[in-house]
């Protein structure tokens, strides 16, 4: 089912969450919300779930206006960042409940229930209490509920935000797998720029109640459409004026047209790649990125003068003043 | 000795304060046996005060219970203006006393008072009878569920119910199969409360009911009339009731609450 947003605005008080937003999500599609706190994301998220009604603007399901639907008509699947689980049901009644409400057969209940189960890998776990679970263990029993009445859109809010690393990098991949499986148009907000990149395969950046720019992962990072979506979107520094990504400073020991003086600060080795903290003539810090064996040619030292210079700059050419 | 201090004053203090004065009630209506007892509470006027107590009770409880998950939700969910009177004035009748209850009772269905005029007029017997005293007891016991269910629904947060509704359940699904079980043992321990509050009240019910035997006389009326006529095994037996009641009660819950949420 496709999603369209047409020109939403939510305030709360004083607050605008939400500025006029416009924004189309195609049926089948993977896509993120990427943006700071603060800048409208669960807002947005919310009001094409239905749990916030948008002061204007609308919002079209299937081509369908469902600006004044109540949540339960919608047929949205909602997962919450702290999984809102029925600390009173099993896990099994938790999957099950969209369908008990819907008052299917329970024939059908305990198949679909099963299926669900199995899909997340928590047959074993049918008859604890969410409480006897860990947090990724909930999170993907909140998957299930959501999944179970066959919704046409899954809607995540910020879902691995509350994980550790670990289980967050393994949640995601299986969010990709299970997309790719049950392609469900699938929307989710995420504060983390890497999660976005390596999960969607499309993104709108939002600041501030506005949207900044929808492409895809790989456009975003080569040709971000404002400042802050460069900034927002990998690390951006700005050398002499232009905008330049770390991975594009060139490190060189003579001044060179574009370049500027700079003076390293500290070197970090990462594993097959260097991180090189700089400082330009103003006091402005700078990352450079180089492998390994660039710094080991470079033979590098801390507190040496060298001269950066951008070997590529982005375009940032829609930059907003 | 330090580390026994806080339990031994907690411990003494229910003992002089609650146990103690119990304690001689239970001791003073056994002193002659059992069957002075049992004539006291058989008497026609202690059956009647026993069933019109039970009847009061089983009107403003359920009331109460009804209207008190109802406000609470509106003082927790809802934003609206007036929100704040509402939250006070569920707190009135722990404030005023019993006895003003009363009197404010008396003189809206009085003969000449506002409504006491019209029922008057058509033939209906608010005060001095059952009506009245079922008044004065749902009026005194309105707080102790919303007071319980309040903070347990600002605890509980209303994500769990946001999740029901995107999965598809109404309004009245998503009460009765999230938020009512959340919020159970909140709405238990206000129903205690307020039918032990509807079983011990006497004040207001003292002003309104005319304290007729055998007619409007409630147990606690009926335990103070025993005690004024000299007839002091009848008071205790009576007293005795009303105190095993609430002590069952309080039992009853105890036992039905699991062990984990027994706090």
């Amino acid at each position: 089912m496709s999603i369209e947003i047409r020109h939403v605005t939510k305030r709360f008080g004083d607050f605008t969450a939400v500025d006029d937003v416009s924004l189309e999500v195609a049926s089948g599609s993977l896509t993120a919300l990427l943006g700071p706190s603060g800048s409208g994301k669960s807002t947005l998220l919310r009001i094409v779930a239905g749990l916030e009604f948008p002061d204007c603007g609308e919002v079209l399901l299937s081509g369908r206006d469902a600006t004044g639907l109540a949540p339960q008509k919608r047929e949205v699947g909602f997962v919450f960042q702290h999984y809102a689980a029925f600390k009173h049901m099993t896990v099994r009644d938790n999957v099950a409940f969209g369908l008990r409400v819907r008052k299917r057969p329970k024939a059908e209940i305990a198949a679909r229930v099963d299926e669900l189960l199995t899909l997340v890998g928590l047959q074993a776990y049918a008859k604890r209490y969410p409480a006897q679970l860990s947090g990724g263990q909930r999170q993907r029993m909140a998957l299930a509920r959501a999944l179970a009445p066959k919704p046409r859109v899954l809607l995540l809010d910020e879902p691995f935000g509350a994980l550790d690393a670990r289980v967050r990098a393994e949640l995601r991949d299986w969010l990709r797998r299970l997309h790719e499986e049950v392609h469900v148009t699938t929307v989710f907000v995420t504060h983390d720029q890497e999660e976005a990149m390596e999960v969607a395969d499309r993104v709108a950046v939002l600041n501030e109640g506005r949207l900044e720019q929808v492409a895809s992962p790989l456009e975003l990072y080569d040709e971000p459409a404002s400042e802050f979506v460069m900034r927002f979107v990998g690390d951006a520094h700005r050398i002499g004026g232009r905008l330049v990504r770390p991975y594009e400073i060139a490190l060189e020991r003579e001044p060179d047209d574009g370049a500027v003086e700079v003076e390293v600060e500290r070197i970090r080795v990462l594993g097959a790649e260097a991180r090189i903290d700089l400082v330009d003539g103003s006091g402005a810090p700078l990352v450079a990125r180089l492998r390994r064996d660039e710094l080991e040619q470079l033979g590098l030292e801390r507190g040496e003068i060298l001269w950066a210079r951008p070997e590529r700059a982005l375009a940032a050419t829609a930059a907003r003043p | 000795m330090r580390r026994f201090l806080p339990r031994v004053v907690a411990l003494g203090y229910l003992l002089v304060v609650l146990l103690a004065p119990l304690g001689m009630v239970f001791y003073r209506t056994f002193q002659h046996g059992a069957a002075p007892v049992w004539t006291a509470i058989s008497s026609p006027e202690a059956v009647h005060a026993f069933e019109l107590t039970l009847l009061v009770t089983a009107i403003a409880v359920p009331l109460n219970t009804v209207f008190g998950i109802c406000a609470a939700f509106a003082i927790v969910r809802r934003r609206f203006p007036g929100k704040g009177l509402l939250n006070a004035f569920i707190d009135l009748p722990l404030a005023i006393s019993p006895v003003v209850v009363g009197l404010s009772l008396y003189l809206l269905y009085g003969r000449t008072g506002w409504f006491g005029s019209w029922l008057t007029a058509h033939g209906i017997q608010v005060l001095f009878a059952w009506p009245a005293i079922a008044l004065a007891t749902v009026f005194v016991s309105v707080p102790f569920v919303a007071r319980e269910v309040v903070p347990t629904l600002r605890e509980l947060g209303d994500d769990q119910e946001q999740a029901a509704r995107t999965l598809g359940a109404s309004g009245w699904q998503t009460f009765r199969r999230v938020t009512l079980p959340s919020i159970r043992w909140a709405v238990v321990y206000g129903v205690v409360l307020t039918t032990a509050r509807c079983l011990g009240e006497y004040g207001a019910v003292a002003i309104v009911s005319g304290r007729v035997a055998g007619k409007t006389e409630t147990m606690t009326l009926l335990v103070d009339d025993d005690y004024q006529n000299f007839d002091l095994s009848g008071a205790y037996a009576a007293a005795l009731v009303l105190a095993a009641i609430a002590v069952v009660v309080l039992v009853v819950m105890t036992l039905t609450k699991p062990k984990e949420e027994a706090a």
